[in-house]
């Protein structure tokens, strides 16, 4: 079915094309704001920002419950603006499981098959070979009402994956688990992922789910895009301010740019690339890791106060005030004796990893 | 509530609660332990006991006026109930699927319209419009009685049903739409089967309702047109012969058989 020279539009699963959304009512609210995207074939992609920041309209848009306001969505290159949900070849998994109550597990996850017109035989081979693939073969009778939480979203999965879908969408799917099934799940999710080779397109306000899951995440606030980028040119290279507190722990430094470089607040010079004109004020960023805390009076840096010291068993984390009073957190690895000497109040010099401070945008 | 936290307050503990609940009960089951005690009656009069005999619902069986009238009564009520039922579903359909709108309030008051408009009105209303019909057309048939009663009885099929949409869980549908299903599908294989227990309740209450009704049917039927209620109305405007008793007491056990089959459908949620 591939024609030769479609190959760019046949290596994209889905793209959203300047799609916005305004719901209407007495306040406009703008969901989604001239929103672009390129969903590649067999990725794991990730939407991820706060409640509110428009990635589940997205995601219900690219399932068809919800029609944009303006924009293109398509599917393998084929417009599927205005296709209705049941005549796309996208599948759900939805936060609450949406599992129907008067179905067994077997006829919930039959039910796509069904409606898709495949005879009983296939129906009943797929449904088997699903409850295989979530590791449920036993539970093939029961009804919804009676598994456990974890039990009802491998059902979901295997509902949505049943008709081999062309995309799969989960939206917060892990969400109502417990902390230990919710890291159960993720692992489940990757292997899902790439023992079907369906594109999953997943919804999450987790951005440790997101980092440790994704091919490539877009984060969102506001009804944009922010920034796309692979979990670990996201949180090496956070394009703003909203990124790189969202994804990870930061520390937010002020400077002015001096020549190829930027004097901070508190007087010192590093070596940054802006690419902005001298005397502009510039935010930078820094991760708590790659923050280097020296002994005062031996080792070189800024020199800083302890104003807090925190354990967490593998690291501690110090909180330093600068010369100027800037805050920083430091977080440092625990040393086998436990104790690295630093109270509150000890003086200490602060220098951090070589191309570890960054300059964003605003 | 603030009264609340400071002092827990308990409508149980106040004094003569209990007294007041006997009184209430009592009120409201002594005439009926009554009745149906004096319908086993063997004498002639309602108010003295002599002796136990099923006399009354032999008679009452054997009376060809009791026969029609019960058998008019249940085909008014059964079409009364089905028509009813279908369009307080339809109803139901159109007012809950969807999110709040511009003037649901209203239209929920239309539909129960006949719940809060005094039915002798309803009555009076329908008598003279069935009159002019009758007059018009010469059609003198049970369509009058059952169109009348299927109007009022939409709201009560309509109540259940709506309760049992109202507590549906919208996403299903559309999980059944993801999964290929037409509107159509969705509905026949989703909607429908969560939905049977709400239409089954709405039915037999529509279905009670019906049987009961006497100002309405009183109204609006044509001559020769008795239904049970309206012919029991009639004996006691002679003379009251347990006959009487011993028919609302069928109808006592029918209804109340009816209701526990209710209660059983709509508590079944999950």
């Amino acid at each position: 079915m591939a024609s030769a020279g479609a190959s760019a539009q046949q290596d994209l699963a889905v793209e959203a094309d300047r799609v916005s959304k305004v719901f209407g009512g007495k306040t406009e609210v703008r969901a989604l704001d001239d929103v672009s995207v390129a969903i590649r074939r067999n990725e794991f992609f990730t939407l991820l920002g706060p409640s509110g920041c428009g990635k589940t309209t997205l995601l219900r848009m690219i399932a068809g419950f919800e029609p944009p306001t303006s924009g293109t969505i398509r599917l393998a290159g084929k417009d599927i603006t205005h296709l209705p949900p049941n005549k796309r070849p996208v599948n759900t998994v939805f936060q609450n499981y949406a599992l129907f109550p008067h179905m067994t597990v077997g006829g919930n996850i039959g039910f796509g098959l069904e409606e898709l017109r495949k005879s009983k035989a296939e129906v009943e081979a797929q449904v088997d070979k699903m409850l295989q693939l979530v590791r449920m073969e036993s539970l093939k009778a029961r009804m919804p009402s009676a598994l456990s939480g974890g039990q009802q979203q491998r059902v979901a999965l295997a509902r949505a994956l049943a008709p081999h879908p062309e995309v799969l969408l989960l939206d917060e799917p892990l969400s109502a688990l417990d902390l230990k099934l919710r890291k159960e799940m993720q692992t489940e999710l990757k292997r899902l992922q790439s023992e079907t080779g369906i594109t999953f397109i997943f919804v999450t306000h987790d951005q440790e789910e997101a980092l440790t899951m994704s091919d490539r995440v877009a984060v969102m606030s506001e009804g944009r895009i922010l920034q796309v980028g692979s979990p670990k040119d996201i949180y090496i290279n956070p394009v703003n301010r909203f990124v790189a507190d969202f994804i990870g722990e930061t520390n937010f430094l002020s400077g002015t740019v001096e020549g190829s470089a930027v004097r901070m607040s508190w007087g010192d010079v590093l070596d940054v690339k802006t690419g902005r004109p001298a005397g502009t004020k510039v935010t930078l960023a820094v991760r708590p890791e790659q923050v280097r805390v020296g002994v005062a009076g031996k080792d070189s840096g800024a020199g800083a106060t302890v104003t807090e010291a925190v354990y967490f068993g593998t690291d501690t984390h110090l909180h330093l005030a600068l010369a100027d009073g800037t805050p920083l957190v430091a977080r440092l690895q625990n040393p086998p004796s436990g104790d690295d000497g630093l109270g509150v109040g000890a003086k200490v010099t602060v220098r951090f990893a070589d191309g570890a401070v960054k300059a964003l945008e605003d | 509530m603030a009264e609340r936290k400071r002092r827990r307050f308990s409508i149980t503990a106040l004094p003569g609660f209990s007294t007041l609940a006997i009184v209430t009960f009592l009120v409201l089951y002594v005439p009926i332990v009554t009745m149906v005690v004096y319908s086993f009656n063997a004498s002639m009069s309602v108010a003295v006991w002599g002796g136990f005999s099923l006399e009354w619902y032999v008679y009452a069986w054997n009376n060809t006026l009791v026969q029609e009238a019960t058998v008019r009564s249940v085909i008014i009520a059964v079409c009364a109930s089905g028509i009813a039922t279908t369009v307080a579903t339809m109803a139901a359909l159109g007012t809950t699927r969807r999110g709040r709108y511009k003037g649901q309030t209203i239209i929920y008051l239309l539909i129960n319209q006949p719940l809060m408009v005094p039915e002798i009105v309803t009555a009076v209303a329908l008598l003279i419009v069935f009159a002019s019909i009758k007059v018009a057309t010469g059609y003198t048939g049970l369509a009058y009685l059952i169109i009348a009663h299927s109007a009022f009885c939409i709201p009560f099929a309509y109540l259940p049903i709506r309760a049992r949409l109202e507590g549906m869980d919208l996403t299903l549908e559309i999980a059944s739409a993801d999964l290929y299903a037409s509107p159509w599908r969705a509905f026949r294989r989703v909607t429908l089967p969560l939905l049977a227990p709400g239409i089954a309740a709405g039915a037999m209450l529509a279905f009670v309702i019906s049987l009961d009704d006497v100002i309405i049917t009183e109204f609006v039927k044509s001559a020769g047109q008795d239904t049970l209620p309206t012919y029991m109305l009639g004996q006691l405007r002679r003379a009251v012969t347990p006959e009487v008793n011993a028919i609302s007491t069928a109808l006592l056990v029918l209804t109340v058989l009816l209701l526990t089959l209710f209660y059983l459908l709509t508590r079944r949620r999950d």
